[in-house]
This record gives structure tokens, sequence and C-alpha cells, in this order.
């Protein structure tokens, strides 16, 4: 049987990461490339990178960093942030991403998510949702709206409209964030993760408010999400990822235990 | 040298970034006289079947893995490779290879225990050997392997089946005749089982049995 997939999340703007990660016994380290690294050896299934990266120049940071990763790491991973063209996509993919995604971008450009489809195969294509809860109106049926600009704008859009939508333009996969839960590590949003994942026949990793493993128990159990998107667990030497996984084979969740 | 074989089909470069860290030499080329000259041949690809034996056609490429593997090269498919060497696909009905005799099927996704088996099968997956194979000499047998395909090869003779698969069905996830191996995960991402893999296939002298 497929596991259930553990991905951890860097953020990253010029080339370092936002913040110092700190693994268990071990100095900070803000390089992002080593990150991956250790998570890598660690057990991570996928690593995601996201680049906060403002200016456009900077962008070739980016893509460096990318493919130094790639050097160094032989499990998938993707790369989000600023992504917005077709040319976007293949710069980062031909330095060694297996996979980018997209979100604001393709909110406002949904079209980006069919040419990447045709242009790079369904499975490279990642569609990010910033997700926030709302009060059930005829606009937005499901009580989620799809929120952009780092959870700043909404847009008006129902979350599993859109959900459905970007299945049917071509992405190969749905990272759904809960904004409300995100840093909260109160938990996930099971209910919008069972949602839209029971919705779509593509896989859903969910992300935003974990904080323990026993979170991380409760979106992977039912099928109510295929992988977690963790960040502060990890970094600040709280869990390890051979903790995490333990904790969840141990309750019967199917994940990598040999690597 | 080892030929990685060029034809538009993705996932060349990390083929070649995972034989880089190993240190063994490879080139991602579509030159007809280098890939039958190399010592050994990788054939990857990740895409659509019927545009992939189109870009082989165009390129002869098609004749060089056959005329590769009648001379014994050792050979290695990955993902697309391992469907391209069956005789049809159902993907675009495409005639193939025929290397190995059988065809290659969609998954249809399915309900099983009220869990929602998603097409494509995605992610880590094991891999049940049902012999031993110079590729997997010192490969962990609980070790599991990245996939990402819609599609799997159906051969017709169950001895060409060297490791099975579990999602929504069984399948063949690798497959092995004589000088050619061919695996349906990806091995380039597969962490250390995977470059294990690559590391054996280097050296490999093209022998189905382990001595």
């Amino acid at each position: 049987m497929l596991s259930k997939r553990i991905i951890p999340c860097l953020d990253v703007r010029d080339g370092r990461l936002t913040k110092g990660i700190k693994f268990k016994g071990n100095v900070d380290i803000g390089d992002p490339v080593e990150t991956a690294a250790q998570y890598y050896r660690e057990g991570a299934d996928e690593i995601v990178f996201y680049d906060i990266t403002a200016s456009s120049e900077r962008r070739d940071i980016m893509i460096e960093t990318v493919r130094k990763v790639a050097e160094k790491i032989f499990i998938p991973f993707s790369v989000g942030g600023g992504i917005r063209t077709l040319e976007d996509m293949r710069q980062v993919l031909l330095a060694g991403a297996e996979k980018v995604s997209v979100n604001s971008a393709a909110v406002r450009n949904p079209v980006i998510i069919s040419e990447g489809a045709e242009a790079f195969g369904r499975q490279c294509i990642v569609l990010g949702m910033d997700v926030k809860k709302v009060e059930t109106t005829d606009k937005i049926p499901s009580g989620y709206e799809i929120v952009i600009d780092g959870g700043r704008k909404f847009t008006g859009i129902d979350a599993l409209e859109w959900a459905k939508r970007g299945e049917s333009l071509g992405a190969g996969e749905i990272c759904l964030n809960s904004i409300d839960a995100d840093g909260t590590k109160d938990g996930y949003e099971i209910n919008l993760n069972r949602l839209i994942s029971s919705n779509v026949n593509i896989p859903v990793i969910a992300s935003g408010g974990a904080g323990t493993p026993e979170h991380i128990y409760e979106v992977l159990a039912d099928d109510n999400a295929d992988a977690a998107l963790i960040a502060s667990m990890t970094h600040y030497g709280s869990y390890t990822i051979k903790e995490i996984k333990t904790c969840l084979h141990n309750r019967g969740i199917k994940v990598r235990m040999s690597w | 040298m080892i030929a990685i074989i060029d034809y538009n089909a993705g996932n060349l470069t990390s083929v070649k970034r995972a034989m880089d860290c190993l240190g063994k030499e490879s080139v991602i080329t579509d030159d007809y006289s280098r890939i039958i000259n190399a010592e050994r041949v990788i054939f990857p690809g990740v895409g659509a079947a019927g545009r992939a034996m189109a870009d082989l056609k165009k390129r002869r490429l098609d004749l060089a893995i056959i005329e590769a593997f009648h001379n014994k090269k050792p050979i290695l498919g990955i993902c697309l490779g391992t469907q391209i060497i069956m005789e049809m696909s159902e993907e675009s009905n495409t005639r193939c290879l025929g290397i190995i005799k059988g065809k290659v099927s969609r998954f249809t996704d399915a309900l099983k225990k009220g869990i929602r088996l998603k097409v494509p099968h995605m992610g880590w997956n094991s891999v049940r050997l049902k012999r031993n194979h110079p590729l997997f000499q010192g490969v962990d047998r609980d070790s599991e392997f990245y996939f990402v395909h819609s599609y799997y090869p159906v051969p017709d003779e169950s001895e060409k089946v060297l490791g099975e698969t579990d999602y929504i069905t069984r399948f063949a996830s690798v497959l092995a005749a004589g000088n050619l191996a061919a695996m349906q995960f990806h091995p380039e991402k597969s962490g250390e089982p995977g470059l294990k893999i690559l590391a054996n296939f280097s050296e490999w002298d093209g022998k189905d049995y382990v001595e």
C-alpha cells in the first residue's frame, strides 16, 4: 500500500532560510541546501520550498539554490512562491525540482495550470490553496473561501469549487493550507481536508496547524489527506521526522520507515 | 560510459545528477551510435507513451534500444521507459518496442474498504521481490520507492516479473529480462535505496541472476 508522506516546508528568501532552523542537538542553520540535506537524511518523504523573495532579479538566486539542493537530495521536492509563467516553471524544473506549485498566480490566471500540465505533465503541477473559513453563502456554499497574497485578499471563490476546477485544469496535487489553523499548533483543519480530499481524485497535502504527532495522525487517518506538511514541529527541534513517523506507524498509519 | 537516452521525456537531468553523485560517468544523448556503443544504457522517461514513441522513432532511438538489448548491453528502464519496452500501451493505443511481451494498462480509481485510491499512484510504496537480482543486492527488503504513474505494465510471462507492488491491484513494478531491468518507480528519487540500485546498475554485467 501507498505510504502517507511527511513533508517539511522551508521558507526561503534571497537564498537563505527566513528563520534559522534548529535540529535536535544541532546548531542553527540558515542554509536551505544543508537543511534540506539534513531532512533528507532524517527520512523526509519530500521537501517543499517556498520562495518568498520579492524582487524578480533575486529569482536567479532561488534557481541556484534549487540546483544545489538537487545535487544533494534524491527525493522529490517542489518549489512554490512567485511562479507566474511557464518560463518560471521551466527554470525551476530544469534546475532539478520535481514539482512546482502555483497559488495566487493560478487564481489570477487559471490557464497557467493547464499550460503547465500540458508542457511538463500533471504530476509536476501542485495547486497551492490558501483557505479561510467564512459564513456559508450562495457564493461560498462550502463555507471555505480562497484567499490570496499571503492570506490578505479575499477572492469570492469557493474553496471546493476551486479545488475541483484546479483538478480539471490539470493540477496533479493540491496543497491545502488553512489560514485559520496556520501557526496555531492546534491541529489541522480536519473538516476542510476531508471535504476537499473526498471530492477530488488527486492527492491532497494538508498544511497549517501541526503541533504534535497526534495532529498529523488526525489528518492522515480516515484518508482526510494523503500527506502532511510540517514546519515548526521539526524546524525547532521539538520532534524529529523519525519520532513523528514512529508515532504514526504505531497507530497504524502506513509511513515509510526505512531510508 | 553510461548513455542516458534523450527523447524529450523529462527527468533526464535528475538521473544524470544521481549518477554524478555516485561518481559514475554518464551522458545524456540522442545519438544513435553513441547509444549502441555505450557500455550501458538508461532509458528514463516521464510523460505520455504516444508522444514518447513518436519522439523515439523520429530519432531512430527505438532501433538503438532494441539493438543495445540484442547486443547484451545492460539496460535500465525507468518509469515510462518501463512501459515503452512492452508491446503496446493503452495510453492512446500506442504500439511500443515489444522487448517484453504484454501490454500497458491504466489504473482505474477505486474505493477499497471505504478508502479512495487516487490516480496517479503517487508517492512511496514497497516492492515485493520474487527472487534475487543483481540490481537489488544490498537493498533492504523493507525499502520503499517513489512512484508517479497512471499506467502499469502487464507482462504476458510471469517469469519476467521481478517485483510486485500493491496499489488498486497487484502490478508488476519491476521487470527483468536478461540484460534488461526496468522499474516503474524512480530510483533517482527514491533516496539511498534508489541510489544503491543505480550504483548496482553501473557495475552490472547484465546477468539475470545472483551467483
